[in-house]
């Protein structure tokens, strides 16, 4: 049992009072725009809730909220199931181990910008090594910046390449802190493989992979200089996820109050889905 | 044991695609990489490069990202720390409560506390500065750094501390001698994901810089813009941009997957 001791706020402080700078400032200032109207010269007018209620009704923002769902999902379902496949066929130990995690961990830290550019160059259709290689070898019409469906087979698989290494460190994390002990047990009962992944690597797994899947979730969900790099939201509107639609509006339009009333809706989503997946996931442990 | 080593070798190969087109354009000039397809580069050329090394405007965004970048490195490892320690230890008024709300600070849209953010930091005159990018990337950075630590700080027992007190340590002695040695590897592994999602984010960087400390990400931007589409200049930015990330991963590559292993959840 941990100690009840009400000073360890003191250590919290300096963490509390930097994060709370950074985030109840500019939140109460998107709080403010979002109930009011401007018109430029820093002339604001009482607005009400109006903006929230026309979001909520905005055929514009059911679409981008219905494809930013469908692409997190997308992502959710190939990088998990690729990550913990990686992680178990990974070697445990020796000089293999090092090569694996400093070249998966690369694309992780490329900066957005330079990944968007990247995948850009490299799905060029006649001079790009994908785009060359679809037009050219195998024969399928590929055109990132006509086909939608190509758009966004590319946006997947930029995001699949770009953080399913977090998903294979993570689940690895996991195994390698299984005792042998248990696999040779396993062995001795005669466990098949499965039994094996079921019953031992799965359960301790369970833990990295609910920080997984609630990284990947809230990143995804957030995502914007990957794909605006790449796409720039089309062709049309087929690939503007919410906070690329939500860049529009803001510093495009700049409509200030629909765009802030937007993103608070946008966070209670994120927060609302985040909440109930760490509630659910981690109500086996204190139980 | 033979046939399993074949998944990680092709998802490897697969990570590296891209990367060796970009490595590869960098050494094309840009008639070539506009003429057609090649496969490797069928000219040599430096040329590139030595336009990012001799133009100040260039290297001087690696300079101020790498300046930033550590500044909020060295700043988020410094507060987590006490705190990590308070949530490994103790349980006070609210401290779950508090957690979560850290952690929802990687929730919100950076897209949109672009323009907040940018007239928080010039009213107070922290505009275009180093330390205005270090200071808002906390907001990810800091909760992140509390994660990994209290997840290592948790595998430490709690007897250590509680010999040194009897043996006389003061708290602050303990702390800083036998404490952080002891967690010196969730230090390393904090440090590098600060490292990394201060290195690759680019939104709030632009949006709190104009000159003086622009990130080479941005330079970056502003090229694709100006000058044409000069791929092959671009090929060789981004190629110098993943060097400083291949050089930290390699000094913490034993310990990061030991970062979230004990991690909290």
């Amino acid at each position: 049992m941990k100690k009840q001791n009400q000073k360890a706020w003191f250590f919290v402080l300096p963490v509390l009072l930097l994060v709370a700078f950074n985030a109840l400032i500019p939140m109460m200032t998107v709080v403010n725009y979002s109930v009011q109207e401007t018109f430029g010269n820093n002339l604001f007018f009482w607005q009400g809730l109006d903006w929230f209620e026309n979001i909520l009704r905005s055929e514009r923002f059911h679409a981008a909220l219905g494809r930013q769902f469908l692409f997190t999902g997308l992502i959710l379902l190939i990088e998990v199931p690729l990550g913990v496949i990686v992680a178990l066929s990974m070697p445990r130990k020796g000089f293999w181990v090092s090569i694996c995690l400093v070249t998966m961990a690369l694309p992780m830290l490329i900066p957005w910008n330079v990944v968007g550019a990247m995948w850009n160059i490299f799905t060029l259709p006649d001079i790009g090594l994908v785009g060359y290689f679809m037009n050219h070898v195998v024969g399928i019409d590929y055109n990132m910046t006509q086909d939608p469906f190509a758009a966004w087979v590319t946006v997947i698989v930029m995001d699949v390449w770009h953080w399913t290494s977090l998903v294979v460190l993570l689940s690895y994390a996991g195994l390698v802190s299984i005792p042998e002990a248990y696999y040779q047990a396993a062995k001795i009962d005669g466990a098949s493989n499965w039994a094996v992944f079921r019953h031992i690597q799965l359960p301790k797994m369970k833990s990295v992979l609910t920080i997984a899947i609630l990284l990947r979730f809230m990143d995804s969900f957030n995502i914007y200089t990957e794909p605006f790099v790449l796409t720039g939201g089309g062709p049309g509107n087929s690939t503007t996820l919410l906070s690329i639609d939500l860049v529009k509006i803001a510093l495009g339009q700049f409509d200030l109050g629909p765009a802030a009333a937007m993103s608070l809706i946008y966070f209670a989503i994120t927060l609302l889905v985040s909440w109930l997946f760490y509630t659910l996931m981690t109500k086996d442990n204190t139980n | 044991m033979r046939k399993r080593s074949i998944i990680p070798l092709l998802y490897i190969l697969f990570l590296m695609l891209p990367i060796y087109w970009l490595v590869a354009m960098s050494f094309k000039t840009t008639g070539e990489i506009l003429s057609g397809f090649s496969l490797f580069p069928q000219t040599w050329t430096l040329d590139n490069y030595k336009v990012i090394f001799t133009d100040p405007t260039w290297y001087w965004g690696y300079i101020n990202s790498i300046a930033y970048v550590s500044i909020n490195t060295v700043i988020s490892i410094i507060v987590a720390l006490p705190a990590a320690y308070a949530f490994s230890r103790y349980s006070f008024l609210g401290d779950k409560h508090l957690f979560f709300w850290l952690l929802t600070n990687r929730m919100a849209p950076a897209a949109v506390f672009a323009l907040p953010f940018f007239q928080l930091y010039s009213a107070v005159g922290l505009f275009d500065t180093h330390l205005a990018v270090a200071l808002a990337h906390c907001l990810f950075n800091i909760p992140l750094a509390v994660w990994i630590l209290e997840g290592f700080m948790k595998g430490i027992p709690k007897e250590l501390d509680e010999t040194a007190f009897v043996d006389g340590y003061s708290f602050p002695r303990f702390f800083v001698q036998i404490f952080i040695p002891t967690i010196k590897a969730g230090v390393g592994v904090a440090a590098f994901f600060c490292f990394m999602f201060s290195w690759v984010e680019l939104l709030l960087a632009k949006t709190l810089t104009a000159v003086a400390a622009k990130p080479i990400a941005a330079t970056m931007t502003k090229t694709a813009s100006s000058a044409g589409y000069e791929l092959g200049l671009l090929a060789a930015a981004g190629t110098l941009t993943i060097i400083p990330g291949a050089i930290v991963i390699y000094f913490v590559r034993n310990y990061i997957a030991r970062g979230f292993a004990m991690g909290r959840v």
